[in-house]
């Protein structure tokens, strides 16, 4: 079956706007506040935000870093494909801030458990949310739940929810190709 | 390519060029995670290493123990010299013995060439040759080329000498065999009696005036002279050794280019290389250790990645 587009790019550019400035209202001041992107696919979510956040709403300076969660992950070893690592920017500390990872597609929450054990690595943060561009409801493997939706989905197990950015693609698309 | 082609790292004749990528690139990451405040990853907490040395090592042994813990295996230790191999027990016995204790993977030296291979075909656990006598050290030649790598880029048409004690080094043949891999010119030096008759095989080059070498060459490798394997005296005097393939800061100066330097280890100071050439800029002799440890992690990581779990 061809895939279904489920967000073409106007809504996405709607969405990053409105995630923008939910983290505003909630990190006025955004010294105290590190955003995390999982490599690879929630690095160009969290480039787009921060592009955003500076130069569309003139926040100066945000912290941010690109985790790999490769060597974290409880999956090794439990399929034929070795996993292979990306690269880990994580240049600062965590330590008495706030962290807000950034996914593109929250499924069964395992990549977020692996990302929580990986970030104890950089100190201890004052508290971590998660933010996410698509939440694929009734999903969860793990008591794990995004603090900041893009939009919910609902899509059935074996389907595929596939977030295309324009750095690599045309243009922006959310679409989902069924089992 | 995303894994490995071979279940044990027994030699590097055995890689194809697409492993030896993956390798370098997973020690790229792995050099990432041994330089944050927090050295570890959890990938290897249920998996149990033994290393095995039926010969004296410092560095090798040193940097596989390291690279194992820094991945959370489990790592035991056993070295020849204190074992029931003194009393007569034979190798198949004591790696099974070992095995009976629940490992997964076996990191090896052992003084007789193709004793890893023997290994890997007699028992059920992943192998890592970490030198077999005088035939290869596979991860000795993968953490050179990725030195010389991260300094000279790409290996392609790099021109390469091996010099000193070809004779009995598994670092040399390694290398050869990684290099040439890799598309790099290698060229082999020392004297006649410590260069193998069959070098032709091997697609190298031969010469016996060092400095012709060095003029040429973009890296050089100073292996050291392994009198522990000499039963006969391959040259006249270790002092007419240093004066003809020592390098000393004069021959290096007198170059009129910078090359680049590697050793091994250990170090005869004053025979294959002068302490102010070893302490030099040219010397990366000491990031050689470093990358020695992200390129065992890798090394392990991968080969490990194959051991699937029984019941998934």
């Amino acid at each position: 079956m061809s895939p279904r587009i489920l967000l073409s790019h106007k809504k996405i550019e709607i969405i990053l706007n409105r995630l923008s400035c939910q983290l505003i209202e909630k990190f006025n001041d955004f010294d105290d506040l590190v955003l995390v992107g999982l490599q690879p696919r929630g690095v160009y979510l969290l480039n787009r935000l921060v592009g955003m956040l500076e130069k569309s709403y003139g926040i100066k300076k945000v912290i941010n870093g690109k985790l790999d969660i490769t060597f974290f992950r409880d999956d090794f070893r439990r399929f034929d494909k070795t996993l292979s690592p990306s690269s880990n920017e994580m240049e600062l500390t965590i330590e008495g801030k706030s962290v807000v990872i950034i996914d593109d597609v929250l499924y069964t929450g395992r990549s977020i458990r692996a990302a929580l054990t990986a970030l104890d690595n950089y100190g201890r943060p004052n508290d971590i949310q998660l933010l996410v561009l698509i939440d694929r409801r009734f999903s969860r493997d793990l008591p794990i739940q995004p603090d900041y939706i893009g939009a919910q989905v609902d899509a059935l197990e074996g389907d595929k929810v596939r977030v295309q950015w324009k750095d690599n693609s045309k243009e922006d698309t959310v679409f989902i190709e069924k089992r | 390519m995303e894994q490995l082609s071979v279940n044990h790292l027994l030699g590097i004749k055995y890689l194809k060029e697409a492993d030896v990528q993956l390798i370098f690139e997973t020690a790229d990451r792995f050099k990432e995670v041994i330089n944050r405040p927090i050295k570890k990853v959890p990938s290897l907490r249920d998996i149990t290493i033994a290393n095995l040395f039926f010969e004296n090592s410092t560095r090798t042994k040193l940097s596989f123990e390291l690279a194992e813990k820094r991945l959370s295996a489990d790592v035991i230790n056993f070295s020849a010299s204190q074992s029931s191999v003194n009393k007569g027990e034979t190798l198949i016995d004591t790696v099974k013995n070992i095995l009976a204790m629940k490992v997964d993977v076996v990191v090896m030296r052992h003084p007789n060439p193709g004793a890893a291979l023997f290994l890997s075909k007699n028992v059920d656990a992943c192998i890592i040759n970490a030198g077999d006598g005088t035939h290869e050290h596979p991860s000795q030649a993968l953490l050179d080329a990725y030195s010389i790598k991260e300094k000279l880029g790409d290996l392609r048409g790099k021109k390469i000498a091996i010099v000193g004690d070809i004779l009995h080094s598994r670092v040399a043949l390694s290398n050869i065999f990684a290099l040439k891999m890799l598309g790099a010119e290698v060229m082999l030096c020392g004297p006649k009696s410590l260069i193998p008759k069959y070098h032709e095989a091997l697609g190298v080059s031969v010469s016996t005036d060092l400095m012709k070498t060095l003029k040429w060459c973009d890296a050089a490798n100073m292996l050291r002279v392994q009198s522990e394997r000499m039963d006969l005296n391959y040259f006249p005097s270790t002092r007419e050794y240093a004066q003809l393939y020592g390098l000393n800061a004069k021959k290096l100066m007198s170059l009129k280019k910078d090359i680049i330097l590697l050793h091994p280890g250990p170090i005869n100071r004053g025979v294959e290389i002068t302490s102010d050439v070893a302490d030099s800029k040219n010397a990366i002799i000491l990031d050689q250790v470093e990358n020695g440890v992200a390129i065992r992690m890798a090394i392990i990581y991968l080969l490990v990645a194959k051991l699937n779990i029984p019941s998934t």
